[in-house]
């Protein structure tokens, strides 16, 4: 696409950022809220499996196109790492 | 012939929807395509004045579906194009005088006699929206560079594909280039990221589209106009071609560098 140049952002750039937010939760139907309530669950239920270091973990929503994708990133404890710890 | 249906929305009202109908119908016409528009803002009617023909009105759009005349006797042929016809709105009925099944047929009629059909749509997501997208094969929807214009956009392409007359394509209209390039308006690149269709057209925002609606004269019958280029751009790109975005000028960056020229004699 053309360029329009590359503007010193400012209040465009806010913009932008609201937007994302607000059509995440408009196409998912999920407000920060919920999201962050389905993390907390989410953890609970892997932490009775797998050791994991809640701090790390990244769960969010992304998209690619107009397709939205929960992703998550969750590093494990491993047990080598629990003896050396 | 096998017409394309394109019909233009929106979700927020205001956005251009009944510009872009005109002046995209204008350029097609110019282009020696046969175009009949129609204007699906029943109640609201309005493309007739931006078109400049409100004068000539007979038959609407109701009068075709209650089977008061032909669709022929409706279809207001323009003057100054030999093949651009519009097929007015009713304006003393409501949107439930017409249905999906009602604007279908009329296409259908329609699509062996004519090139293009161009349908302006009413703002919303009511009963309007869907008369007018249940006949399309493309759907353009229009935005403007702002927030609230360009989150009803999107619940828009959203409910065009649950119809499955999508993927849409994006008209950003009113792009003003100071404001953008101050880094205080969204720019067209900001928009297609966050909204994640094609990119049919962009439009300045042009004092002259105000005038030239007063006149009921649209800006793509002016040679000389960048606005109604830009329309003309879209008509092209409708027709397969790749025509590349025109670079918009911001008048405030002209006049600083015509000031800074003085400036620099001066010293
Ligand atoms: N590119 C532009 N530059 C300047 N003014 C514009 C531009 N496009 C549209 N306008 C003006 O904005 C107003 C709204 O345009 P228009 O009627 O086409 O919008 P609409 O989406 O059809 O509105 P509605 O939802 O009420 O049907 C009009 O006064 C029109 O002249
Ligand atoms: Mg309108």
């Amino acid at each position: 696409m053309a360029a329009w140049g590359k503007p010193n952002r400012q209040s465009a750039d806010e913009a932008k950022e609201r937007l994302k937010l607000v059509l995440i939760h408009d196409r998912t139907d999920l407000s920060q809220d919920e999201l962050s309530t389905m993390k907390n669950e989410l953890l609970a239920v892997i932490s009775r499996h797998v050791e994991i270091d809640p701090e790390l973990v990244k769960i969010s929503m992304s998209h690619d196109g107009r397709e939205q994708k929960l992703t998550a990133d969750i590093p494990l404890k491993t047990s080598h790492r629990r003896k050396i710890g | 012939m096998a017409a394309i249906v394109v019909t233009i929305t929106s979700g927020k009202g205001g956005v251009g929807k009944t510009t872009t109908t005109a002046n995209l119908a204008v350029a097609l016409a110019e282009d020696g395509f046969k175009v009949v528009c129609i204007d699906g803002d029943i109640g609201l009617r309005n493309l007739d004045v931006v078109l400049g023909l409100e004068n000539r009105i007979v038959y609407d759009l109701v009068d075709i579906v209650e089977n008061r005349c032909r669709i022929r006797q409706a279809m207001i042929r323009d003057k100054r194009l030999e093949e651009l016809y519009l097929i007015p709105a009713a304006q003393t009925r409501d949107k439930s005088a017409v249905s999906p099944s009602d604007m279908i047929r009329v296409c259908d009629e329609l699509r062996s006699e004519v090139d293009y059909i161009i349908i302006d749509s009413p703002a919303g997501i009511e009963r309007g929206f869907r008369n007018t997208i249940a006949p399309a094969d493309i759907i353009l929807v229009v935005t403007n560079p702002e927030v609230s214009a360009v989150r009803d956009a999107d619940r828009i392409i959203g409910l065009v594909e649950a119809e499955e007359k999508g993927p849409a394509k994006l008209i950003i209209n009113r792009v003003n280039p100071g404001l953008t390039k101050r880094g205080d308006m969204l720019t067209p690149e900001d928009v297609v990221e966050l909204l994640a269709i094609e990119l049919i057209g962009v439009i300045p925002d042009d004092e002259n589209v105000v005038i030239s609606t007063n006149r009921g004269q649209p800006v793509a019958l002016d040679p000389k106009s960048k606005t109604g280029q830009a329309f003309k751009n879209i008509a092209k790109r409708l027709q397969g071609q790749t025509v590349p975005f025109m670079q918009l000028e911001d008048k405030g960056d002209f006049m600083s560098k015509v000031a800074g020229l003085f400036k620099q004699g001066g010293d």
